[in-house]
């Protein structure tokens, strides 16, 4: 690995005042998992590296039924998937989390670092998008938030300005009859990338129909993807299984996947009606014994 | 950029402190492995699949090659060298030799930290969860069965100790 100079800061403002004198050369480390192997392997390179871990409001995080979920950027997926209340509430946060990567990995990766890496094959960002996540950013003007589904602007590419960085992600109050749920395709069982994942978030009114529904995909295009059509054509209706067939059906047509060792493109639009009928009927079910 | 300076470290590793200087871009398996003479943890892939490097970081298992010397500081490490208690191996140590869960042995010291963390967390840990949980630890030579049986055994004689 090539020389840097590593700093620990424990407030913000010193994160954006090395990242502003630095720009690019400047690295953020939070679990280090993606970018120890990038700066290893010459993918990326800095003058400094940043470790936000000192910080408290990025190292931790806190629930309330008004606000919802302050997640901080730099905490362990473990967090969320070990957290009895967590897990149940942000069902698909706790699947994304348990399946990033090994055990190891789940330690030190954060949902935080898995967003701003910005692969369209993130797994924890179709729940981020069907949970309507927003991401809050802190910078030189102060702290501004983007919703998730804006925060990825290519493969690894993010809407971060020079100066900028992720400090926590902001996630609705869940209520009873809210349920969420992730799922991808992989060819093996664990520790792979996704070759489509799917997010579905379900709210559902007194009489059981869907009175709000939120749907996220990863892998089929150069970010994740907001597939709001399919999302809002199950307003109003019951969870039968045909409705939610006609949600995946609808969220095909705004897939545009590559073709590449993973799959094809025709394989991997078959696999995101699949995908998004599974999530979906979870996310009822989770709703309805919430 | 002028050479990067090297930074005083202060850790605990297997209950003992330790204290050294690095170089910010040297990862925590070097310094064990280059620095403070611990080889038991190995280095595989370097790039965080194989899980040949695991230690406890603050009682989590983590791949080393993929944490930095510097961040250790103050932390809690647990390596291979601390499981067996004095003369006596472990049982999840026993269970590996009597089971012949290793063949070239690369990949055990990895299985053997994640092992136990797995087992301490519970003993009565199912296939399934074992296989799970192991899934960042590869392994070669051996094909897995015999280590995820030598894992239970080494489940059963802890809970039998218990
Ligand atoms: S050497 Fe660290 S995971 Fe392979
Ligand atoms: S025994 Fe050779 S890699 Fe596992």
């Amino acid at each position: 690995m090539k020389e840097f100079d590593y700093v620990a800061p424990d407030s913000v403002p010193e994160v954006v005042a090395v990242l502003s004198e630095h720009g690019d050369r400047a690295k953020l480390l939070a679990g280090g998992t993606d970018i120890i192997v990038q700066l290893r392997e010459g993918l990326r390179e800095a003058d400094v590296v940043v470790d936000i871990k000192k910080i408290d409001e990025v190292t931790s995080f806190k629930y309330c039924d008004e606000n919802g979920l302050a997640l901080g950027a730099a905490v362990a997926c473990y967090n969320l998937y070990e957290h009895p209340e967590l897990s149940k509430l942000y069902g698909a946060l706790a699947d994304s989390t348990h399946i990033i990567g090994g055990w190891q990995i789940q330690s030190r990766a954060s949902v935080g670092g898995n967003l701003c890496n910005a692969s369209p094959a993130a797994d924890s960002i179709p729940s981020l998008i069907a949970l309507n996540a927003m991401a809050v950013v802190a910078g030189p003007n102060g702290e501004r938030t983007v919703a998730v589904e804006e925060f990825c602007t290519g493969p690894g590419r993010n809407a971060l300005e020079n100066g900028e960085f992720l400090v926590s992600i902001q996630i609705p109050a869940q209520c009873n009859r809210s349920g969420s749920a992730y799922e991808r395709f992989i060819p093996r069982n664990e520790m792979d990338i996704a070759v489509v994942g799917a997010g579905s978030w379900v709210k559902l009114a007194e009489d059981g129909t869907i009175a709000a529904a939120r749907i996220g995909l990863g892998a089929v295009a150069a970010t994740p993807l907001y597939a709001a059509a399919a999302s809002e054509s199950l307003l109003g209706k019951a969870p039968t299984e045909e409705n939610l067939a006609t949600a995946g059906e609808l969220a095909k047509q705004i897939a545009t996947p590559i073709s590449d060792m993973r799959g094809t493109d025709e394989y991997r639009t078959h696999l995101v009606g699949v995908l998004v009928q599974r999530t979906l009927t979870t996310a009822v079910e989770r709703a309805q014994s919430s | 950029m002028s050479a990067s300076k090297k930074v005083h470290v202060t850790t605990s590793i297997n209950g003992e402190s330790y204290d050294f200087l690095c170089e910010p871009r040297h990862s925590l398996l070097e310094v064990l492995r280059d620095n403070l003479g611990l080889t038991g943890a190995k280095e595989g892939c370097n790039n965080g699949n194989c899980g040949a490097c695991t230690v406890l970081l603050n009682g989590r298992p983590v791949d080393s090659c993929l944490v930095l010397g510097v961040e250790v500081d103050d932390a809690e490490i647990e390596t291979v060298e601390g499981i067996a208690c004095s003369n006596n191996l472990h049982p999840v140590q026993e269970c590996f030799l009597e089971g012949a869960a290793l063949q070239c042995g690369i990949c055990t010291p990895g299985f053997l930290v994640a092992s136990k963390a797995l087992l301490d967390k519970d003993p009565h840990a199912s296939e399934e969860t074992i296989r799970f949980d192991l899934s960042g630890n590869l392994c070669r030579c051996t094909g897995y069965d015999k280590i995820v049986r030598a894992v239970q055994a080494a489940g059963q004689q802890m809970s039998a100790e218990a």
